[in-house]
């Protein structure tokens, strides 16, 4: 029978326990989770991104739903333990629930120190832990005001910058002289608070808080030298302490957290305690790195390894704040048996200095420059000894030996157990293994795949050069692409940056992303259309100038300047009235070719310009519609005749493609989707070549996606399988909604998915319910503002100057 | 033989009735003319042929003082006609002018080819 294992807590240590622990020892335990927050297991250390608005809580999501479900976990979610029974193994909710245990983990994390100084309780004194922190902070900051934020460490100047970006005027105050003086020295710590004030951030040094005034809520800061601060929001990010005291309660020997042996195991052996709560030799951690190493020691201790053992090593830091570059590692201070190399370059912000001992790199803290951090913090954990490489250490790998290296023979010459991602525990080997075995080219490959450099980012030049190193130099590490000429940034900074500014227009966008033309070039203009569209349904006024001739004008331009019109036909199917109509308007305005399309719909081909909106209007009063075979955009959804007719079908696949075509037609996207329904798996309709195809069976409906029948000829992958039409529509229309949101311009599902990872987009839509249902409704928000048939607005009159002339002089000219 | 250069204005029309950043045309017996306006409320007039496969370039996005082929990108320059970039080739340009929001251009090239052919 299966052990009981109950974990207390639910961040990212026993995540990460438990990933490890089912992967070494599958089905040794039962496990049972507590999670006093009402959520899913998420990264913490990207709280930053979403106060600031560059990330969401969906991308920074550990384990959704549907890992928990997999690994018949049991989770209570907003769950406070209050009791610790060790004589009869049990513990006790909030909530009354009372569950057995063999073994306990307690990973209880941390509390924010909060300064009881008066006033300390009034509303809009705000800590900075977890997302409900974040949320409040987000909903206070939509009043514009003033907010205070108490404590210049990392946390605190995250929440700064983060709340600056929202819009409120910010004041940092400190109690030390200078920064981050625990990760920097005094020189790092000036020149970090010069960067955080070009950024219209008050910094006060020295400053000693005394009170936080107001009547219900926060209305000022009083300090001890007798200055008031204007405050309608203050936080407190001053530190933390562990959380011990469910422990302590229940008789387990605590300190500053809870005592655990090097095996992670409390006072009590069946109880273990790993992550911010716990103290190893009189030590507790709040970085990353140290926690999932306990994490992994608890798991080999729990799938029966007594012998692994935690040993503390160096620690590295990374401000999170884009466009700030600062690292620091190791011990730094300053000491008698030290040496120390500092470089300096005050014109271009640079700042770096080295702490040696004994022949060994001890400490360094970089400052503007820190691309070679992770290089560094390999030397200092190893303890290397640096005596051959002194003369040059300071200027990183690229000259290590006195003479110009390969920027590459550094990270090459690295042991294949070397850690490369500190974050994830992810090891040179397994790094260049993927690369290999999986054919990955780029970073985002490599962080898809591997996890490598996609917590927190700092070792993401390590990755790079690996990357080089195995693929020498197919691999170009400037691979973010920009856009195009008008810019640097790529268009994945491009989407974000939107969303993080609010950007709501194209010159605003332009303006705040400092475009290098006045109005940017027919690269990218399409594409921020479409990613304004895609972004801000209902907001944002479509701009036809900015729109390829096709999309402008809803017919497709051929090499004479004349047009090709398509009306849609609801998944293939016609009748004798449209056919008829069809055929009228082919003699009426003499269009001379019409041909059967691939997506089994009719084309009319040689139309001039001028005569669009009549043909339209007589294809409209036929109760035909734009087939929106110009767009990027739903093109067609092709069918085969399923059960109506066909004695295979298994489905009514004629149905449901004539359902899917109806929901999603008129929907912008990246580039061109189309689509198919079979109705069995002989796949008359050629369904597994499609952007998304559904391959209907006796059980229900395989759904497929990432084909491609193009420039590129791939089959699809499968998304999976569902039972009903009605999950099949939401599925389809959710994976729809997620390359809107994630895709590149003019960039088609394959390659998308292809970059992101198909597992990734499988796990989105078909193991996470609740991410699948809030991509379904976003898709119909949009939907409510994009299903307009654009025919019928040009008969009426829309755009009229694109259809006649401006003058004809043919008569003057003859004259 | 060449006739008087004389220059003739004609209105064909008002600047308001392009849409910025866009194009309309003028057609005349010796070609079509395309009108384009800048989002600097500029104007140009230039034969609505490219001079890679006679796209119609006022069918093309306008940018800056440029404006994209839409059968294969070229790039033209509004104000001498040049293809930008690493393409070659010329569109002829005709003088215009904005006099109170009318749009003024020289017909003179237009009807002295008329005339000569």
């Amino acid at each position: 029978m299966k052990k009981k294992l109950v974990v207390i807590g639910n961040g990212m240590a026993p995540g990460r326990a438990l990933e490890k622990l089912f992967e070494i020892a599958p089905d040794t335990y039962e496990v049972t989770i507590f999670n006093a927050e009402p959520r899913v297991n998420y990264d913490r250390i990207m709280l930053s991104p979403v106060l600031s608005g560059e990330k969401s809580f969906d991308e920074i999501v550990i384990h959704g739903d549907g890992w928990y479900v997999k690994h018949n976990v049991t989770l209570y979610k907003g769950a406070t333990v209050t009791a610790i029974d060790r004589d009869a193994k049990t513990i006790t909710s909030a909530r009354g629930i009372t569950v057995p245990y063999d073994k306990l983990i307690i990973a209880t994390g941390s509390l924010p120190i909060i300064i009881p100084v008066p006033g300390h309780t009034l509303a809009g004194v705000l800590s900075y832990r977890d997302l409900d922190d974040v949320q409040a902070m987000l909903l206070a900051s939509k009043s514009r005001g003033n907010a205070v934020v108490i404590g210049g460490g990392l946390l605190g100047l995250e929440a700064a910058v983060g709340l600056k970006e929202q819009g409120m005027d910010v004041t940092v105050l400190h109690l030390m002289p200078t920064l981050m003086e625990r990760q920097l020295d005094t020189t790092a710590g000036l020149l970090l608070q010069k960067a955080i004030e070009a950024r219209g951030i008050r910094v006060i040094t020295k400053a000693n808080t005394k009170a936080i005034l107001g009547e219900k809520r926060v209305e000022a800061v009083l300090l001890e030298d007798g200055t008031r601060l204007q405050a309608d929001m203050v936080v407190m990010a001053v530190g933390i302490k562990p959380n011990a005291g469910i422990a302590k309660t229940a008789g387990i020997d605590v300190a500053r957290g809870i005592k655990v042996d090097a095996g992670m195991r409390t006072s009590d052996a069946n109880v273990f305690a790993i992550g911010e709560c716990a103290e190893v030799n009189g030590q507790t951690y709040g970085l990353v790195a140290p926690l999932y190493e306990m994490a992994n020691i608890l798991a080999q201790q729990l799938a029966g390894d007594a012998s692994a053992q935690f040993k503390p090593s160096a620690l590295a830091t990374k401000l999170k704040v884009t466009g700030l570059n600062l690292f620091s590692a190791g011990d730094f201070s300053d000491g008698k048996d030290r040496e120390e190399i500092v470089l300096r370059d005050a014109a271009r912000g640079i700042y770096k200095r080295l702490v040696l001992q004994d022949n060994k790199l001890i400490g360094a803290v970089f400052y503007g420059d820190t691309a070679d951090g992770a290089w560094f913090f390999d030397l200092i954990k190893r303890g290397a000894d640096i005596a051959s490489l002194r003369e040059t250490l300071i200027f990183g790998p690229n000259y290590a030996g006195g003479a110009p290296l390969d920027p590459t023979a550094a990270v090459a010459a690295l042991p294949d157990e070397a850690e490369i991602c500190g974050c994830n525990g992810v090891c040179k080997s397994t790094i260049i293994g993927k690369i290999g075995t999986l054919g990955l080219t780029t970073l985002d490959d490599v962080r898809a795949h591997t996890k490598a450099s996609a917590s927190c980012g700092s070792c993401t030049g390590l990755v790079e050069q690996l990357l080089k190193v195995t693929l020498g130099d197919s691999y170009n590490p400037a691979a973010v692409l920009p856009m195009c000429a008008c810019t640097t940034l790529g268009h994945d900074d491009v989407r974000r940056l939107i969303v993080a500014k609010s950007l709501k227009t194209i010159p605003e966008m332009m303006q705040a992303l400092e475009w290098k033309t006045s109005c940017g070039c027919a690269k990218c203009r399409p594409a921020l259309n479409y990613y304004m569209i895609a972004t801000w349904p209902g907001d944002y006024v479509d701009d036809g100038q900015s729109r390829f001739i096709n999309e402008r004008v809803h017919a497709n331009i051929q090499k004479d300047g004349t047009y090709s019109v398509v009306p849609r036909m609801w998944g293939g199917m016609t009748t004798s009235k449209e056919l008829r109509a069809i055929a009228d308007v082919v003699d009426k305005f003499k269009i001379p070719s019409v041909k059967v399309t691939g997506g089994q719909r009719v084309d009319m081909l040689g139309v001039k310009k001028e005569d669009l909106p009549a043909v339209w209007a007589d294809l409209n009063k036929a109760g035909m519609i734009s087939g929106a075979a110009y767009a990027k955009g739903l093109r067609t959804v092709k069918t085969c005749v399923g059960t109506d007719w066909c004695r295979f079908g298994t489905q009514d696949s004629t149905g449901l493609g004539i359902k899917l075509e109806k929901f999603l037609w008129g929907s912008w996207t990246p580039a061109k989707v189309k689509m198919a329904v079979s109705g069995c798996p002989r796949n008359c309709s050629e369904a597994t070549c499609k952007d998304v195809g559904v391959i209907c069976v006796d059980s229900g409906y395989d759904i497929h996606f990432a084909g491609a029948a193009g420039l590129d000829i791939h089959g699809t992958d499968v998304l999976g399988h569902v039972e009903t039409e009605a999950e099949a529509i939401e599925a389809i229309a959710a994976l729809v909604q997620l390359y809107r949101e994630q895709g590149r311009y003019l960039e088609r599902i394959y390659k998308w998915a292809k970059r992101v990872g198909h597992d990734t987009v499988r796990k989105a839509i078909m193991d996470d319910h609740e991410r699948r249902r809030a991509l379904y409704d976003r898709f119909v928000i949009s939907q409510k503002f994009a299903q307009i048939d654009p025919w019928a607005e040009r008969v009426q009159g829309k755009d009229a100057h694109e259809f006649g002339m401006l003058a004809d002089l043919t008569k003057e000219a003859a004259e | 033989m060449k006739k008087s250069t004389a220059i003739q204005w004609v209105n064909v029309g008002r600047l308001s009735d392009i849409p910025i950043r866009g194009a309309r045309v003028v057609k005349t017996a010796r070609g079509c003319i395309a009108i384009f306006r800048t989002s600097e409320d500029h104007a140009f007039a230039l034969d609505d042929r490219c001079p890679h496969k006679a796209g119609q370039l006022s069918q093309g996005i306008v940018h800056g003082t440029s404006v994209t082929c839409p059968l294969h990108n070229w790039v033209i320059s509004l104000e001498s006609g040049m293809a930008q970039g690493a393409d070659h080739g010329q569109v002829r340009t005709h003088p215009l002018k904005i006099e109170n929001g009318k749009l003024l251009l020289d017909v003179t090239a237009l009807t002295t080819r008329s005339a000569a052919a």
